[in-house]
């Protein structure tokens, strides 16, 4: 009887597990049977034995057929419900399955800084010819608990992935290889410090150069939150895994335009579901991840020791992988990896080969190398080039020409001509400074006698003299188009400071878009910056080329690209370009509103990064002007979310390389692209009346169940929480900018 | 203090409502949105973010300007007659009548008849202790204060202040604020009235809580 009880508890678990996969109980009667097992349960002593494991065999052969029917045909959606369920296996799981002993770092269940991230010191062993070798890891990953509210359901908060970020340097410190688990449905979005953004900018910005090889496996991936702990060497994913850009809920609201409060329908949010290719296998195709490991045919659940004994075997397999691509002689070992990886299904109880985890500063170069070609050629498919042949190789040519005459110039004639500068001045100076008491009682006197005339200063010619239109005649002056109409508007803050009405044609035209009672920023076309910003005809677009397409064939996106780009004449919601300001040549890259609310796909990642190394090649400082973002490009995708780290890596080997990057917010910045490779930068200005976060109010909302003030993401909120460095006025842009370059860039602006 | 508490109370039970008069706040062309006697509803949410029922569109050299209610209650005496015409500013255009409940009437009796003293500047407030132990044991109502009598503590950046009670002697009736609470500038710390018609604000204060149906 005792042995009934047990078989009634599993297959009640069975029955309830098939109910979260299909997410209705009334399918194939489920609660039906579900109902039968109870009811036995209850009468377990009032029937025969003989009766009760005849019913017993009856129901396990029913919910048999209906898991391998289940099996049989997984929807993406069902894919989701089967991470979503409370017997899906968490990361205590697996810290206790896969390594041999661990110790957690920074808290222990509640007591914790944030429960929904842990962090512990682990130790994974192999077996190697019967002599078994231990390998000391640092283990990072998200928590969803079992039920627990303090886990939030695997939402780290701010805090929670900077201590992720703090224990990723004391592996680093240590020498010590990192695996990460991430098991989190997305970041927690508030504002509050470090801020969700900021801190996952923070992190993919150290992690994109940590000196340590990465593995990480993805069992939940929900965009940004995965992003924080996600930048690796290599990534596994578990074949029931989801890794995707938004949850299909809120692809859903966006697609249907729900409003809040709504109920989404359930078809939509399967057939987002399905159109955001969300699984493992869509992943791998797409190149986001590098491996898949199998897991049962609905899932590993928290009993299955098989698979953990294959999430152990490939952990270590994908560390010696990371391992041994940094070495110069590895031919052997890798061809043994290699072979044992094609073996496919059966796991080895012992490895053929004992690889040291620990890289020397040769092997640790060439780590970082291979991770920034990684992530660089990350998303490759998801744009559309119109140069091809002869063109494209062309363009090549001038680039390479490009590039050799700026590291002839600065990488070999410049350091020389700063150490000889140096020399000279330093010689000069000891010797000003002997001469200086020698004819300094001679200069006195003869200052005395012959007083010197003050010589008129230069005149220069007014500023807007020199500038030129790119939109306008020479003759003409740029004027807004907003100010082509006869009436008057109200300024938001008018019943709170008394504004008078403003006629458009001033408000738009000499007002420069300013409320002039209040400050308050009306919204202006990004034509009007390229225009007012820089110097005259200094503009110069590069990268038209490249093109936004639907590399995920999202339903509805061909045709809202086609409109788009009709109606702006241009290819990809970012314009890339050179430019001076007053005179100092630097590279910009601008996202703006009208193209898919500026949101960052494929090609505008591409021409991010593209930006960003032309800036490197040139010895340019890099501006970053933010007319609007709405985040990622959920049509593309996880093509849209791997363009996160990709663009960072970037950001990050152009700052290494001694390059000043700047980011100015105006209108509206949200997610993906805040939180990284914008969030990243040292120096971020708002323009006043700008919005800066991570998630608009609607999903803090929906997400937290709290309600944040009308001013939440202001940029004036976001200075105080220390997430920008000022606030600029729109009416002083351009001459702040050019302070800014001045300032923080030293006489050569590109200082290293 | 001249103030005949059961003149006011009749005041209040006879109309137990407050008018709020809305006028155009500049010139412009009125379209209204309401009718008479419509329900209307004020702004809403924590942070009363949420604007309140639509009630008019003034336009004015194409700009169309959306007047919210600034309170719940009901549309009385809307000037249809002006409904797609020209107005000049200051032109009143509609009443909504609010229903005073319990709390509101209240507040409005104690504030004619009380002192109401106020914090001088915003900081953390304490009473002193005997002070505090004193209106812990017997509650507020018997407590005299005269001017010049040091009973709150202003605590602001670690320094603590006495601050002398400024006004007219009488008890303390109402302690606006907790011990250690931030209190903003001008906000009421204390209510004092004289000793000889406390037992009369405390029977009507009653009756009202009792008999007055919101």
């Amino acid at each position: 009887m005792a042995d009934s009880g047990k078989l009634l508890t599993q297959l009640a678990d069975r029955i309830s597990y098939l109910i979260d996969i299909k997410g209705d109980a009334k399918w194939a009667n489920l609660d039906e049977l579900l109902d039968r097992v109870h009811g036995l349960r209850q009468s377990l002593f009032d029937i025969t034995e003989a009766r009760l494991f005849e019913e017993l065999d009856r129901i396990e052969e029913r919910v048999s057929f209906l898991e391998d029917r289940v099996a049989e045909k997984l929807s993406p959606a069902e894919v989701v419900n089967i991470v979503r369920s409370i017997q899906r296996f968490t990361l205590q799981d697996v810290l206790e399955n896969v390594y041999d002993s661990y110790t957690e770092l920074g808290g222990e269940g509640e007591c914790n800084i944030d429960p929904a991230m842990v962090v512990a010191r682990a130790i994974i062993s192999r077996r190697v010819k019967n002599k078994l070798y231990r390998h000391q890891v640092m283990v990072i990953g998200h928590e969803k608990g079992r039920g627990e509210e303090f886990r939030n359901g695997g939402c780290a908060r701010p805090w929670g992935n900077d201590k992720a970020l703090r224990y990723m340097r004391v592996a680093e410190t240590e020498g010590i290889p990192i695996h990460f688990f991430i098991f989190t449905p997305g970041s927690f979005p508030i504002e509050d410090y470090p801020g969700a953004a900021q801190q996952i900018a923070r992190n993919l910005y150290v992690m994109s150069k940590l000196k340590v090889p990465m593995v990480s496996f993805i069992s939940e991936g929900g965009s940004g939150g995965a992003e924080a702990i996600g930048l690796s060497d290599i990534r596994l994913m578990g074949a029931m895994g989801y890794y995707s850009v938004i949850s299909p809920e809120g692809a859903a609201a966006i697609e249907g335009r729900i409003r809040e409060g709504e109920k989404l329908p359930k078809e939509l949010i399967r057939h987002c579901a399905a159109q955001l290719k969300m699984t493992a296998k869509d992943n791998l195709e797409l190149g986001t991840i590098d491996r898949i490991i199998e897991e049962p045919p609905l899932g590993a659940r928290r009993e299955d020791y098989g698979f953990f004994r294959r999430l152990r075997y490939e952990m270590i397999r994908a560390t010696d992988e990371v391992v041994l691509k940094t070495k110069s002689f590895r031919a052997f070992r890798a061809y043994a990896l290699k072979q044992r990886a094609e073996e496919g299904k059966d796991i080895p109880e012992d490895f053929d080969v004992a690889i040291a985890w620990d890289l020397s500063d040769l092997e640790i170069e060439r780590l970082l190398e291979l991770r920034s070609k990684k992530y660089r050629g990350l998303g490759k498919r998801g744009y559309i080039q119109l140069k091809k042949g002869l063109r494209l190789g062309l363009g090549r040519a001038r680039d390479m020409a490009t590039k050799g005459y700026y590291e002839l110039r600065y990488g070999l004639l410049r350091p020389h001509q700063r150490n000889v500068q140096k020399v000279i001045e330093e010689v000069s100076g000891e010797g000003t400074v002997f001469l200086k008491k020698v004819t300094e009682p001679v200069r006195a006197a003869y200052d005395f006698v012959f007083p010197k005339l003050e010589r008129p200063r230069k005149v220069s010619a007014p500023e807007s003299m020199e500038r030129r239109s790119i939109f306008a005649e020479d003759w003409e002056q740029y004027v807004s188009p907003l100010a082509n109409e006869d009436r008057t508007v109200t300024c938001p803050n008018a019943s709170k400071y008394g504004c008078l009405d403003l006629w458009v044609p001033d408000l738009y035209g000499e007002l420069c878009g300013v409320c002039p009672s209040c400050g308050h920023h009306f919204p202006l076309e990004y034509q009007w910056y390229l225009e007012n910003l820089f110097d005259q005809g200094s503009v110069r677009e590069f990268n038209t080329h490249i093109v936004s397409g639907n590399p995920l064939n999202f339903q509805g996106l061909d045709a809202r690209l086609k409109r788009d780009i009709k109606r702006t004449g241009r290819k990809s919601a970012i314009i890339t370009f050179d430019a001076e300001v007053k005179g100092i040549k630097l590279v910009v890259a601008m996202l703006y509103s009208d193209f898919r609310s500026g949101t960052v796909g494929s090609a505008e990642g591409e021409k991010f990064v593209r930006a960003c190394d032309r800036a490197r090649t040139t010895r340019r400082p890099f501006l970053a002007y933010i007319h609007t973002t709405g985040g990622i490009r959920i049509q593309e995708g996880t093509l849209g979310v791997v363009q996160m780290p990709k663009c960072t890596v970037a950001v990050r080997e152009y700052i290494d390389s001694g390059g000043l990057y700047m980011v100015v917010y105006d209108n509206n910045s949200y997610a993906g692209p805040v939180a990284s490779f914008l969030g990243c930068s040292p120096y971020q200005v708002g323009i006043r009346s700008s919005r800066i976060g991570f998630a608009g109010p609607r999903v803090i909302r929906e997400t937290t169940g709290q309600d944040v003030p009308p001013d939440y993401h202001s940029a004036r909120n976001a200075l105080k929480r220390g997430h920008i460095q000022g606030i600029w006025d729109r009416r002083e842009f351009r001459k702040n900018l050019y302070d800014a370059l001045v300032t923080m860039g030293g006489p050569n602006l590109y200082y290293k | 203090m001249d103030i005949n508490l059961n003149d006011l109370l009749r005041r209040y039970k006879s109309h137990p409502f407050e008018d709020y008069k809305l006028e155009t706040p500049h010139t412009g062309i009125i379209s209204f949105k309401v009718e008479d006697g419509q329900p209307v509803k004020g702004p809403s949410g924590k942070w009363l973010h949420k604007p309140g029922t639509l009630l008019y569109v003034l336009e004015r050299e194409k700009n169309p300007k959306r007047i919210y209610a600034p309170c719940s209650g009901e549309v009385v005496h809307v000037r249809t007659e002006l409904d797609g015409q020209f107005v000049e500013a200051g032109e009143e255009l509609l009443s909504i009548r609010h229903r005073l409940d319990k709390d509101e009437i209240i507040d409005r009796i104690l504030t004619q008849v009380l002192f109401i003293f106020g914090a001088p500047q915003r900081a953390r407030f304490f009473l002193i202790p005997e002070m505090a132990t004193k209106i812990e044991r017997k509650s507020s109502g018997s407590i005299c204060v005269a001017p010049g009598d040091e009973i709150l503590i202003m605590s602001l950046m670690k320094r603590d202040t006495m601050i002398a009670y400024a006004g007219e002697p009488g008890v303390i009736y109402k302690v606006y604020f907790k011990s250690g609470d931030l209190v903003e500038q001008g906000a009421p710390l204390l209510g004092i009235c004289s000793p000889e018609k406390l037992p009369y604000i405390n029977k009507v204060i009653q009756r009202i809580k009792t008999e007055w149906e919101d």
